[in-house]
Parts: C-alpha cells; sequence; structure tokens
C-alpha cells in the first residue's frame, strides 16, 4: 500500500525481506546500508533481541530519486525468522508493495525454505492478499559456501521446490560478499514502482 | 500496487491546519499522522528538534500493533492511548481512525492533561477530514 502525498510530491514504498531465521535477511540490508550511504539520511534501525537476532525488524529507508516528478523513498524491512515470532513478523507484512524472498542455499535449510514460503502466503492472506499477485523476487542466498565445501542446493532444486507456481524473477547470490544484492533490491525496485508511474500521470 | 487512504493536497493541508492550531501552538514538539504499514502522512514540528521521522512512524506502527496484540490477549479490543514517559521528552500516541495514528512528541513544559485534551480535540477534527 504505497502512499502518496500529493503535497510533498512524495511517495512511499514499502518492501520486505522475507525467508527463514539465518538466511541473510539482515545481512542484505547491511551490505545496502554501506554501498549506498549517500542515499541513505539515518541511520539503520534495528531491532534486536539477545544474541543478535532479528526480534521484530530492521528498518532502512533508502531513496530513490525521482518519477514523473515526485520523490521515492523505498522503506526496506526485514523480518525476524524464527518460527515463534509470526505474530510480529505479520505486523511487518501490513502493507506491504513488494518482498525479496531470501532463501539459504545450504543443504541442510531445503524444508525451512519451504516452510517460511507457505508461512509468508499464508501471512498474505491474512492481510486479503495473494501471494502471486504481490511483486516478489527470489534470492537464493549464500552460494559461497560451495567454496568452503559446505554442500549447496542446486539452483534448480531452489526453482522447484520455491518458484515452481510463482515463476518469479530469480538470484543466486551471497549478502556477504555483496554478489547480486543490488542487482535483487534493483529488480524488486523495478516491479513494484511499475504500477506507480501509471498511478503518477 | 494497491493504495492505503488516497489523500488529496487539500486534505494534507487541512490535517495540517488542525495538527497547527491544536498540537504544534501548545509547544509540543513535533506531531506525525501515520498509518499503521508506518507510513508518514503529515509531519509538523515546532522548528527546534529534527528527529527521523521515518525512523519513528516505522516502530510506532510496530509497537502499536504489539501492543494492540497484548490487548487482544488480554481480553481488550485495544488499548486506544499510549504514552512512553521520558526524563525530558515524551511520546503519546492516539488512534484516529481504523488504519491511522497520531503521534505526538512533547517535553515536561506541556502537561500530559492539557495536551491530552487537545489530542482528543484534533483527533475529532481529522476524523472529519479523512
Ligand atoms: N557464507 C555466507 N554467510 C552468510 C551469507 N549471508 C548471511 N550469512 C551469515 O548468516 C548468518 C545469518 O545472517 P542474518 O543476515 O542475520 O540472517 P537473517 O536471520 O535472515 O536476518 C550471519 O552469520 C551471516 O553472516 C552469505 O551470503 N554467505
Ligand atoms: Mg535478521
Amino acid at each position: 500500500m504505497a502512499l502518496i502525498n500529493p503535497k510533498k510530491r512524495e511517495v512511499q514504498v514499502k518492501i520486505v525481506y522475507y525467508g527463514p531465521g539465518r538466511g541473510g535477511k539482515t545481512t542484505n540490508l547491511e551490505y545496502i546500508n554501506r554501498k549506498f550511504k549517500k542515499r541513505i539520511l539515518s541511520e539503520m534501525v534495528t531491532v534486536k533481541t539477545y544474541g543478535d537476532r532479528t526480534l521484530f525488524f530492521d528498518f532502512l529507508p533508502f531513496d530513490m530519486g525521482e518519477i514523473k516528478g515526485h520523490s521515492i523513498k523505498i522503506q526496506l524491512y526485514t523480518v525476524p525468522g524464527q518460527v515463534k515470532y509470526n505474530a510480529t513478523r505479520r505486523l511487518v507484512l501490513r502493507g506491504v508493495d513488494g518482498v525479496v524472498f531470501v532463501a539459504d542455499s545450504m543443504d541442510l535449510r531445503r524444508e525451512m525454505n519451504i516452510r517460511s514460503l507457505q508461512n509468508l502466503k499464508e501471512n498474505l492472506e491474512s492481510f486479503n492478499k495473494n501471494i502471486l499477485n504481490v511483486p516478489i523476487v527470489m534470492q537464493y542466498n549464500k552460494r559461497d559456501l560451495s567454496e568452503e565445501g559446505i554442500p549447496i542446493l542446486p539452483i534448480e532444486t531452489m526453482q522447484k521446490d520455491l518458484n515452481h507456481q510463482l515463476k518469479a524473477p530469480y538470484f543466486p547470490a551471497s549478502a556477504v560478499s555483496g554478489e547480486n544484492v543490488t542487482a535483487t533490491m534493483k529488480k524488486i525496485i523495478a516491479l513494484t514502482v511499475s504500477s506507480l508511474r501509471k498511478k503518477l500521470e | 500496487m494497491d493504495f492505503t487512504i488516497d489523500f488529496t493536497k487539500e486534505q494534507i493541508e487541512a490535517i495540517e491546519n488542525v495538527l497547527e492550531e491544536e498540537l504544534i501552538e501548545l509547544g509540543v514538539q513535533s506531531v506525525i499522522l501515520m498509518d499503521l504499514a508506518g507510513n508518514v502522512i503529515v509531519n509538523l514540528d515546532s522548528g527546534d528538534t529534527s528527529h527521523d521521522v521515518f525512523s519513528l512512524a516505522a516502530l510506532a506502527a510496530g509497537n502499536y500493533g504489539a501492543v494492540s496484540a497484548m490487548a487482544n490477549i488480554i481480553g481488550e479490543q485495544e488499548f486506544s492511548l499510549l504514552f512512553h514517559k521520558g526524563e525530558e521528552e515524551s511520546i503519546h500516541f492516539s488512534k484516529v481512525v481504523d488504519d491511522l495514528l497520531l503521534l505526538t512528541i512533547f517535553n515536561k513544559n506541556v502537561s500530559l492533561g492539557f495536551l491530552r485534551l487537545k489530542v482528543a480535540e484534533a483527533v475529532k477534527r481529522i476524523q472529519l477530514l479523512v
């Protein structure tokens, strides 16, 4: 639910990074925060719990420039991935305009990715949204682990598990090295704001 | 993409007038009208503060949602009014309509009792504008 302020000629767009706990959502935002320091006018907000895990969300406002004379403010959020935090995960999804699903490429996390995607679908339904109608980009994160000899899932397997029905754009990535982090973000912004142009005519 | 309540320029100006008359003139530091997705709809301040309003709104939406969930657990519909007291500055939250919150940041020169009255007045007037 993007918000348009016709007086300030400003649009706020909400993008949520979703996915299983420890998948790399916070690391994505930290990378963006470092790389685009100039476009980020405030500190990254993170609500953490004991042991550095995301308790509530991370929040990073990002100035994207202008579309049709309106300045576009992208609000990036992450959710807490742990199963027990579903109530807070749902709160963060309220009014979402676009989703990046950060899946963990580690072999061991196969089941968790699938369950988290199912959970996203259910939580969107609770806001009367169909996952098939929400702009979404898949990110298969931690591809770098294969270099350390840690078994990772082939992209084809992840596509079959997670993207068979959605057919969303997808990126193999490494949030620690930054590989495809920017590409993922650019893609979700492009998908999300494409419908905005018409509205701003 | 779907859109929240669409505000016209005239609506925003009318809301700004209400907030100016009821709250800024009373001496509050800053007022934010926001939705529960964390979007800032209107923001006014007294000129001597520069809070990070987008971060505040994101956190306020989360906070309000969390407290509402707590209300449900103990059998309340919601807590329509929330207040966080600091040594110097305090934050007051009030629901305007279903999806809208009014956040007021004020210091100890403003009495809570008077503030609550003025917020209630502002809320009533904004309800007629949205
Ligand atoms: N090797 C590797 N580790 C990663 C990558 N992305 C995140 N991590 C690590 O995985 C852990 C969890 O990351 P975090 O961003 O907190 O996950 P979140 O729970 O999804 O927010 C941290 O120790 C990160 O350093 C990646 O691309 N490659
Ligand atoms: Mg996190």
